[in-house]
């Protein structure tokens, strides 16, 4: 599997997790804008990514800094930096 | 899914992003311990908090205080006491370093040569009446004469049930002596005798805020949807209470499951190591608490909960103004 197809298929897994964690409404994996602002327009706030962070800690084992919450404001953003995170520790 | 900008119209959407980046961080702090009023109902003092911690009276050590609280990502103190204005240095400290709001009984004037826009709230419980049962003195005839026309300067009114019927002559003095007003209700900690409020007090003095701001829009800072909330106790169908509060010293915070709540808050004793519980006094029965600010928190933190229409989501908006301006984080 290349590379863009694993962040694809992230982004659809952490899609999945926010539904689910946040209880959104009206969405599925597949129609979540990957660009849309988390904070601006889904109304999400560093508790909800604090409870999110806690799920994709136990999938991938990657823990989300604290310090890094203000950066991560679309579920692209959220994805490579897990995914990010995960090359490098494969590297 | 629902989005803030498929819910409002352009309008409602500009004043949306005015305040969707502010992220204010506040905390608060004891000041001091010492008062120059013993008031009826003051939590401070009711519940002995004016004893809980020896004050901090080294001056370097307020200062790389506030440094460590900017440290930690605070980005508003709010000053209470005590009374702050005993302890000008203090005071000092924070307003040199960050956005500063002073809260005071008006007694003595901020110098403002010293504190040129430091944001001053003066308590106001009532008419002269309720101000001498429950204060000792009238308070209003002293702290309008200091603060007269001053731009970063506001009541905030704390109604008691005695007041309804009689808001409008205290919001017209505050209006004539140059001022803005913020309204609360009185949690009467202290059970004085005719202070309780009853649920159809509740309800007629809710009609009287709403009559109010309408009435005077350019004195009073306030939305009926605070009015909702505050005499109601009840958010979107959900009571207030400590498995509610925003407003929870967050180190001392275990409650499970975790409510929304203020990011990183605490409040400080004036040893400046000691932590208060919440942001009002630790004997306050939290299913009564009529805190006007830990009220407008809770709707703050909510924002997600206000996403279902339009309308929670204008009233969500109105809240976050009106705290916004009443800490300055936008103008009037």
């Amino acid at each position: 599997m290349t590379v863009a197809l694993e962040l694809d298929q992230m982004i659809l897994d952490i899609a999945a997790i926010m539904i689910e964690e946040l209880k959104l409404e009206d969405v599925t994996p597949e129609t979540f804008d990957p660009e849309i602002d988390l904070v601006d327009e889904v109304g999400i706030d560093s508790m909800d990514l604090a409870t999110v962070a806690l799920v994709l800690r136990d999938k991938y084992a990657v823990r989300i800094d604290e310090d890094d919450y203000p950066k991560l404001t679309t579920l692209r953003l959220i994805s490579e930096y897990i995914h990010r995170k995960l090359v490098a520790r494969a590297a | 899914m629902k989005t803030v900008s498929s819910l409002l119209d352009v309008h409602w959407y500009e004043r949306y992003k005015k305040i969707s980046k502010l992220n204010i961080r506040s905390s608060i702090y004891d000041v001091t311990n010492r008062c120059n009023l013993r008031c009826k109902g003051c939590f401070f003092f009711s519940s002995d908090e004016h004893k809980a911690a020896p004050e901090e009276n080294n001056i370097d050590r307020w200062e790389a205080f506030v440094e460590s609280e900017m440290a930690r990502g605070v980005n508003l103190a709010i000053l209470i006491g005590g009374e702050p204005t005993l302890c000008f240095d203090r005071v000092e400290a924070f307003y040199k370093r960050l956005p500063t709001f002073c809260a005071t009984n008006g007694l003595i004037k901020v110098p403002r040569d010293r504190f040129p826009d430091m944001m001053i709230g003066i308590s106001l419980w009532g008419d002269e009446e309720d101000e001498r049962i429950l204060r000792g003195k009238d308070t209003f005839s002293i702290s309008s004469k200091n603060y007269a026309g001053d731009p970063y300067t506001y009541y905030l009114y704390t109604i008691t049930p005695k007041q309804i019927g009689k808001t409008e002559r205290i919001i017209r003095k505050i209006q004539e002596a140059g001022l803005k007003v913020h309204m609360q209700l009185l949690s009467n900690d202290e059970g004085v005798s005719g202070f309780h409020w009853k649920p159809e007090e509740l309800t007629a003095i809710r009609e009287e805020m709403d009559a109010m701001l309408d009435a005077y829009p350019q004195t009073v800072i306030s939305s009926k949807y605070y009015h909702e909330i505050i005499t109601t106790g009840k958010m979107m169908g959900r009571p207030f209470g400590w498995l509610e509060c925003p407003s929870v010293t967050q180190p001392l915070d275990k409650r499970d499951p975790a409510p929304k709540r203020l990011t990183n808050f605490i409040r400080w004793a004036s040893d400046l190591k000691t932590m208060h519980r919440c942001c009002t006094s630790e004997t306050r029965d939290c299913s009564t608490c009529k805190d006007g600010a830990a009220h407008m928190s809770w709707v703050m933190v909510n924002k997600r909960a206000h996403m279902q229409t339009a309308k929670d989501l204008q009233g969500w908006i109105e809240v976050y103004e009106m705290f916004a301006k009443l800490y300055q984080f936008l103008p009037w």
